[in-house]
């Protein structure tokens, strides 16, 4: 179908965007990279919207570091995440998620901050950041904030960003010396959404674990973080499955989804167990 | 006259090589012509407002609002398009019992499925008429639905359609043979329930049609995808009351067709009567979305089947239970019953064996009509035969391979007929199977399945034959009244400078048609593939025929422009014998130029003759034939069809724990007659599997109990993509047809009727030490994993 | 609404290495602009939800799906078609390759797969058969079953692999 917007207008900097969402009484829609956003205007599930585009606003774009974390601006793309030599040292985990994210030409032009506001649960990059302890930043004209990732994620396809503010980036904190980072799921197809997603990261506090396509939301799950801190990654898996609550369809069910989580999980503890992560 | 394909060193020997395609280049370089491609003056955008209910009655259909969008010229009903457009019946003759109401271009006071027409919004561009089509106000009041194949019969079922008494549209049984006393006295009885998942065949182009009527000729021109132009012409004319002659179809390229293209589709007339009513051309692109609900879906079948067998492995007897349901309307003019009608012709198909029943049940429903897509009914049939085959063999302790050797109709047996009643002229099923076990080293591959399994690692190896039913003469439609051409024509011309044009009624759907004519004509005529120009796909050209559909087009096609050429000749060596002052039967063509046949020694090129014949025409005998065009048509005549065979093998890895299968490789081998152009019959053949395995593996249309469609979109239907399909082998085995002169028989579904099954099977030999058994496509992971036992609820 | 949003938008851009000017709607994606303004019709709109990659464009450098990107975003960019890339010749031996190998049969995804194929011959290295099939799962073709396609890049890969070293 053809897309139907209600206008159009480029935002040359953070401040222009920010005033002309403040503008366009909520009608706004701050587009990106647009591979979500404009495909769901070609599905004609959103009409009428006032686009901003901000994807030439250059200040929200790059990837840069500071002593204990990287700071990554919402306008970096798919690609450059999978290839960034700061990320795939520190943040290892994002690059690997981007193998799992769509095809090459998507993660050309997608970006994590795109991904991050639209909140698909069946999206890698949500958990990654939850996983990681992440903070999201975003901005207001009236001022910015910094949003812990497990605060910003809160239901399907929402997040704590306000009306008016835009997300601009995010810092992730350093991966320590001995800290390991996977991720695992399972696609019907190669590039697919997950039918189900574990990112498990082990660092010197504690094992983090967060599920994607799970739920209406990216997961936590705090029960089996405990349990492979004590060493126990079978008490792991049973947690795992009473913690989330996945959701039916065509694609799978829930049952299928809890017994696919479970599987994941024991595969991200022997590849980091193995070393090879 | 006869060509000696045996002998590779004869002149003009381009039957049997592989040369380009003429119209690859033009492809690769973004130079194709697909409808959408073409603007005219005037043009408009037809958007379709579509029922969204499976079933709901049409009170009042409110237009004002979808007026004032700018850009919006005007809306149709479904009682407008009827006031110029007739309704059509869907029923062959030799279908006893076949039945379906009339159907209109755009559904007139009710809508029987998710998608049906309901109203048209002409706009002058496809946004501008979705903008009026989604303003569109449509009164429905919602009737109780019929999803369930079922239970569709059961009398508290609602009927579909009450002027037609119920909701059964046709049923068939065939009996052969003693079958109750053969499985009461059998050594081993295997049963089993099968399902194929109901698919669509997404092709890349969607439906496209643009249709310019002129008034002061009282002309209608259709650019149309699709693979049938005649046929269309046939039907265009028939429901817009024109005569034939001034309806003129032209087809130029098409983005995929596998059966898709090849029906008589609402949309697609509604546009042409819209033409005829605003006096300008009229342009339908349907949306991918709309492909979903709007293109026809097949295979969707639920059997009960069973199979005896004797302590020897010989089968005994086979039954099956075919139930399917197609929509809520039978489509025109093909009908839906020819899928479930294949299924009874073709189980059992490549086995000698005396007791067989086969029933099929085919019922109306409220979701989007079913109809043939490539390889009709063959996946199913065979994933039926082949999975009780293979069920039969485990529970002998039998090998797969041992079970169908001591099977499979001999090689030297024909011709014969089945216990179905199909006609076999000649089939090679030890041979085929005898190539593709050497191909894949059947016995190495056991041993590694052997050793893997140790380590925990499940491979299966799984094996398919089949026979495919390929140039169908009017058996298969015109005997029941539908105006399908079974015949199909070709006209070779040469043009003064020697080069040669070939009009055909076969089209080219990208499967390589016009490099087959280029290739046949060329050797028929003695010149040289690239001298020779094909036209396809244009009523007002070329000589009637049926198009591309029932693997025909090398088959049908390809024999008449053999025979076309063959006359061209004749009629180029009478007036060359004439100007040489030789014996005609002593002169040859080859390569461009007339020749003394048992010298080779060149006499006279042919744009010499070509420059006599068509400007010193004084110079040649008076009363000399001098006609340089010959048309022939062909038909078959001596079999209703002629069947192919074919065998094909998957290797694969299961993941017990995940339930996700990993195809490693796979084979086939088969038997199309004469091959014509190796490579081009190979990417048939490979194009063909690969749309098989997404029906094992991926695809299927989900309904929800109200007949909701659920995963109408390229993100919710799998096909299959590059990164899971395997590497595959293809090898050949030659039996051509004795009714031709060309002997080729068609190749175009042997792919999709054989890869479903083989993948079953493999499925299920890396299950069955687990004791575990998938028979339900696609095999998706869950439903591996239930099988397991892996899922508790 | 208000002056800050247009409903039509002006561009000026960089098509096949011509300059182009063109007037928007705000919603029109950039295929439907290069099909339907600039008649460079060999990008094809097939599924507009981008996931069949019929439509996909070289934009700035990188292969994109040209209906998840609009056209009033294309201003100032520097864009290829396959008509472009085919004038230029620099994608010859891999045309070249595809028509030899018969890689497409019905030609809708192919100059979508073309330009795919491009970026990834483009990067360093031979790339494997399982490398040329997940960088093209992104692209859908019904026709062939990609084994062809697969084979056409590899046998380019390596040829130009071959001209490199020598």
């Amino acid at each position: 179908m053809k897309a139907s917007a209600g206008g159009y207008a480029r935002a040359s900097s953070l401040r222009d965007a920010l005033e002309m969402l403040a503008a366009s009484d909520g009608s706004g829609r701050v587009l990106a990279g647009g591979q979500s956003l404009i495909a769901a205007m070609n599905l004609r599930l959103s009409a009428g919207d006032f686009l901003i585009d901000i994807s030439r606003v250059g200040e929200l774009a790059g990837v840069s570091e500071t002593a204990d974390s990287l700071r990554i601006g919402a306008l970096t793309p798919h690609a450059e995440i999978g290839r960034n030599p700061l990320i795939r040292h520190h943040a290892t985990l994002l690059s690997q998620a981007v193998e799992f994210i769509a095809h090459a030409a998507i993660r050309n032009r997608g970006t994590i901050g795109g991904a991050l506001a639209h909140a698909d649960p069946a999206a890698e990059f949500p958990a990654c950041v939850l996983a990681l302890g992440a903070t999201l930043h975003v901005e207001g004209l009236n001022g910015t904030r910094d949003i812990r990732a497990e605060d910003f994620f809160q239901d399907i396809f929402e997040t704590a960003i306000e009306d008016g503010e835009i997300l601009t980036g995010l810092s992730v904190p350093k991966a320590g010396a001995d800290e390991r980072q996977v991720i695992e799921e399972v696609a019907r197809r190669s590039g697919d959404y997950a039918l189900a997603g574990v990112c498990l990261v082990k660092r010197t506090g504690g094992h983090r674990v967060s599920l994607f396509s799970v739920g209406p939301k990216p997961i936590l799950a705090k029960n089996a973080m405990a349990a492979l801190d004590r060493g126990d990654v079978e008490g792991a898996v049973e947690a795992l499955k009473a913690e989330i609550d996945p959701p039916s369809d065509t694609q799978a069910s829930a049952a299928y989804r809890r017994h696919l989580a479970g599987v994941l999980l024991r595969r991200a503890a022997a590849r980091i167990e193995g070393g090879n992560a | 006259m006869s060509i000696q394909f045996g002998n590779p060193d004869r002149p003009n020997s381009y039957i049997g090589k592989t040369v380009p395609r003429p119209n690859a280049r033009r492809l690769v370089q973004g130079r194709g012509v697909y409808v959408d491609d073409i603007v005219l003056p005037r043009m408009a955008h037809v958007v379709f407002v579509r029922s969204p209910f499976a079933h709901a009655k049409i009170n009042r259909i409110d237009a004002e609002e979808a007026m004032s969008v700018k850009g919006v010229l005007r809306v149709f009903t479904g009682k407008d398009i009827a006031e110029v457009c007739t309704p059509w019946v869907a029923v062959l003759a030799h279908l006893k019992g076949l039945k379906s109401p009339p159907e209109h271009a755009i559904a007139v006071d009710r809508a029987c499925w998710v998608g049906e027409p309901v109203a048209a919004v002409v706009a002058t561009s496809r946004a501008a008429a979705e903008d009026g089509a989604a303003l569109i106000d449509v009164d429905y009041e919602q009737l109780d639905p019929v999803a369930d194949m079922m239970s569709a019969l059961d009398p508290q079922t609602p009927v579909l359609h009450p002027d037609m008494g119920d909701n059964l549209a046709f049923e068939r049984q065939h009996e052969q043979g003693d079958v109750e006393e053969a499985f009461r006295t059998a050594h081993k009885v295997v049963s089993a329930r099968f399902v194929t998942g109901r698919h669509t065949g997404v092709t890349l182009e969607p439906r496209s049609i643009l249709v310019d009527w002129n008034p002061a000729e009282e002309q209608m021109t259709a650019w149309h995808a699709t693979q049938a132009p005649h046929m269309i012409q046939t039907v265009l004319a028939k429901h817009l009351d024109l005569p034939e002659s001034r309806v003129r179809v032209i087809c130029e390229d098409v983005g995929g067709s596998y059966g898709i293209k090849v029906h008589v589709y609402p949309d697609e007339v509604a546009t042409a009567a819209i033409a005829k009513i605003m006096k300008r051309p009229m342009k339908f692109i349907a949306d991918r979305l709309e492909s979903f609900s709007s293109d026809i879906h097949a295979r969707d079948h639920e059997i009960e089947a069973k199979i005896a067998v004797g302590e020897d492995g010989k089968i005994l007897a086979m039954d099956v239970d075919d139930w399917t349901a197609i929509g809520a309307y039978s489509v025109y003019p093909r009908t839906s019953a020819i899928e479930g009608n294949q299924v009874v012709n073709l189980c059992g198909g490549p086995y000698d064996f005396a007791n067989y029943r086969a029933k099929t049940t085919v019922v109306f429903q409220n979701k989007t009509p079913t109809c043939q897509y490539r390889a009709v009914g063959h996946p199913i049939a065979v994933a039926i035969t082949e999975g009780l085959v293979d069920m039969a063999a485990a529970e002998l302790g039998m090998d797969p391979v041992e079970i169908r050797r001591r099977n499979m109709f001999k090689d030297d047996a024909y011709p014969v007929t089945s216990p179905a009643n199909m006609r076999f002229e000649g089939l090679s099923h030890h041979a085929s199977l005898d190539k593709l076990l050497e191909l894949m080293d059947y016995e190495a591959l056991r041993s590694e399945q052997a050793e893997l399994r140790k380590k925990g690692i499940h491979r299966g190896i799984g094996i398919a034959s089949f026979i495919e039913l390929t140039n169908p003469s009017p058996f298969m439609y015109g005997i029941g009244g539908a105006r399908i051409s079974a015949q199909d024509g070709c006209t070779v011309r040469m043009d003064p400078d020697g080069s040669v044009v070939a009009l055909s009624g076969v089209t080219e759907q990208g499967q390589g048609t016009e490099a087959m004519l280029s290739q046949v004509v060329a050797e028929g005529l003695g010149v040289s593939p690239a001298r020779v120009r094909i036209i396809t796909g244009d009523t007002q050209v070329t000589p009637y025929g049926g198009g591309t559909w029932a693997s025909r087009g090398a088959g049908i096609g390809g024999e008449a422009a053999l025979q076309a050429a063959r006359a061209l000749r004749d009629s180029i060596l009478e007036v060359a014998a004439a100007m040489l002052q030789a014996d005609q039967t002593k002169l040859d063509i080859r390569d461009g130029a007339i020749v003394d046949a048992a010298s080779g020694e060149a006499r006279m090129p042919l744009e010499e003759l070509g420059r006599i014949v068509y400007f010193r025409g004084d110079t040649l005998p008076k009363g000399l034939p001098r006609e340089l065009v010959q048309t022939r048509h062909y038909i078959t005549s001596d079999y209703p069809f002629a069947f192919t065979n074919g065998v094909q093998a998957s290797y694969l890895e299961v993941d017990t724990q995940t339930g996700i299968v990993r195809l490693l490789k796979h084979w086939c081998v088969e038997d199309c007659g004469r091959v014509i152009n190796p490579l081009l019959v190979d990417e048939q053949i490979r194009g063909g599997i690969v749309q098989g395995l997404g029906g094992a593996l991926f695809e299927e249309i989900h309904y929800d109990a109200d007949g909701q469609l659920l995963n109408g979109s390229m993100a919710d239907y799998l096909v299959p993509m590059a990164a899971e399909m395997p590497d595959m082998i293809i090898g050949h085995v030659e039996t051509p047809t004795q009714e031709s002169l060309l002997g080729a028989k068609g190749a175009g579904e042997a792919g999709t009727a054989g890869s479903p099954a083989a993948v079953m099977n493999a499925i299920n030999d890396a299950l069955r030490p687990m004791g575990a058994q998938v028979t339900e496509m696609p095999f998706t992971p869950e439903r591996i994993l239930r099988a397991l036992g892996s899922l508790k609820d | 609404m208000n002056e800050m949003f247009r409903d039509k938008i002006d561009i000026s851009l960089t098509v096949n290495g011509e300059p182009v000017e063109g007037r928007v709607p705000a919603g029109q994606h950039l295929v439907d602009f290069l099909r339907g303004a600039l008649g460079l019709t060999g990008a094809h709109a097939s599924c507009e939800h981008g996931v069949c990659g019929a439509c996909t464009i070289k934009v700035n450098g990188e292969a994109v799906r040209g209906c998840l990107m609009l056209a009033a975003q294309a201003d100032g960019a520097d864009i290829w078609t396959v008509e472009g890339l085919s004038d230029q010749g620099t994608i010859k031996d891999l045309q070249d390759a595809f028509v030899a190998r018969n890689a497409l049969q019905c030609g809708f995804c192919t100059p979508g797969m073309l330009v795919a194929i491009d970026e990834l011959l483009g990067k360093e290295g031979v790339p494997s058969r399982a490398e040329i099939r997940e960088h093209l799962s992104g692209n859908y073709c019904r026709c062939t079953g990609y084994e062809a396609i697969v084979d056409a890049v590899e046998t380019v890969a390596r040829a130009r692999a071959q001209k490199g070293a020598a």
